[in-house]
């Protein structure tokens, strides 16, 4: 560790060539890949949509560094923009004291972390099977990818008319383009169906719950849920 | 070491990367008794998929300057982004249906349905 701390500032100034396309990356990948650790280690939801949050985010920065600008414009929008809000509006709409943290088994936790090693391990293992993968890249600046992306996605492939010959000529994507928004506006439906204030005759358990809470302000919890932040 | 890494920015990096947000992401939906924990997962995993897919279309990423894959992993990442977005807004709808009759969201509870 000494010989590390004591190397970088030496090399910072003798060679001045950092490469900052993998500093960045290094600092993205860190960042997503321990936020998502807190998602999953964090009991309280708030602090795991926080930590979403984070971790969605970097990943927006891995897509611009993979030259992909407009998917990245895409994940910040669409992600953390819209359903990132839409999750936190879940939490807050059913952010009751016991709910807010429940606490997982320890035992499931471990068969959980066991089976995720596993399966980490064989991803990473495949990941570097392949030697042209581990390759760096050439870091050729690629055009901007709006204009083609736009383009696919109405069945004309501009970016495959730049490189004629090199690869067979692929469709567009009209078809998945319409199934997708029909299928955005059937979820619209459904959800406002789903969601929907219904009206009853009898009063919901939620409302039963709030009405014991504010008559009984302690809260005795039962076995399985825990109660955290008792300060109201 | 640190300099060591800092050269590299390979398409096996991003796979690594991928690879730990989805077994994060399984993780999570296994273990999460908060249904909106699972739904993190699932955005855990689907995020991790993605990184894969852009990955291997990024002409920047390839070794040789130019991906196989091309554009269409961009196009592919961009209807997981979408189906994502409807995903998550027909669960969050589900989820509150679930918490307005039974007031708990914890889904050890939804066992109406067994046997």
């Amino acid at each position: 560790m000494n010989q590390a701390s004591f190397g970088i500032p030496v090399s910072l100034f003798a060679s001045v060539t950092i490469d900052w396309h993998g500093f960045f990356f290094l600092l993205f990948a860190a960042i997503a890949c321990i936020s998502a650790l807190m998602v999953v280690l964090s009991d309280n939801v708030v602090r795991m949509a926080l930590h979403l949050v984070l971790s969605l985010g970097a990943t927006a920065g891995l897509f611009f560094l993979a030259g992909a600008e407009f998917l990245g414009a895409m994940q910040l929008m669409i992600y953390v923009g819209g359903t990132l809000v839409l999750l936190v509006f879940g939490v807050m709409l059913t952010a009751q004291t016991q709910l807010v943290s429940l606490r997982t088994p320890a035992g499931d936790r471990v068969i959980a972390s066991i089976l995720a090693a596993a399966l980490l391990a064989v991803l990473v293992q495949a990941a570097f099977s392949i030697e042209s993968w581990q390759k760096p890249g050439q870091g050729m600046v690629s055009a901007p990818t709006a204009t083609p992306l736009g383009m696919a996605l109405v069945g004309v492939r501009v970016d495959q008319h730049a490189e004629e010959g090199l690869l067979e000529p692929k469709g567009g994507y009209l078809l998945p383009f319409e199934i997708v928004s029909v299928h955005l506006l059937v979820v619209l439906i459904g959800a406002a169906y789903l969601a929907r204030a219904k009206r009853r005759r009898v009063p919901r358990p939620v409302d039963l719950v709030a009405s014991v809470d504010s008559v009984e302000p302690t809260f005795s919890g039962n076995s399985d849920t825990t109660v955290s932040g008792g300060s109201e | 070491m640190i300099f060591a890494l800092l050269g590299v920015a390979s398409v096996s990096h991003y796979l690594v990367v991928g690879a730990i947000l989805f077994s994060c992401g399984v993780v999570c939906m296994a273990v999460k008794r908060n249904a909106l924990g699972v739904l993190m997962g699932i955005e855990l995993v689907l995020n991790g998929a993605n990184l894969n897919f852009v990955a291997f279309g990024s002409n920047y990423l390839a070794a040789d300057g130019r991906s196989p894959l091309g554009l269409d992993g961009e196009v592919v990442a961009l209807f997981v982004i979408l189906l994502a977005a409807a995903e998550a807004a027909v669960a969050l709808a589900i989820t509150l249906n679930f918490y307005n009759n039974h007031a708990t969201v914890d889904v050890d509870r939804a066992d109406d349905l067994h046997g």
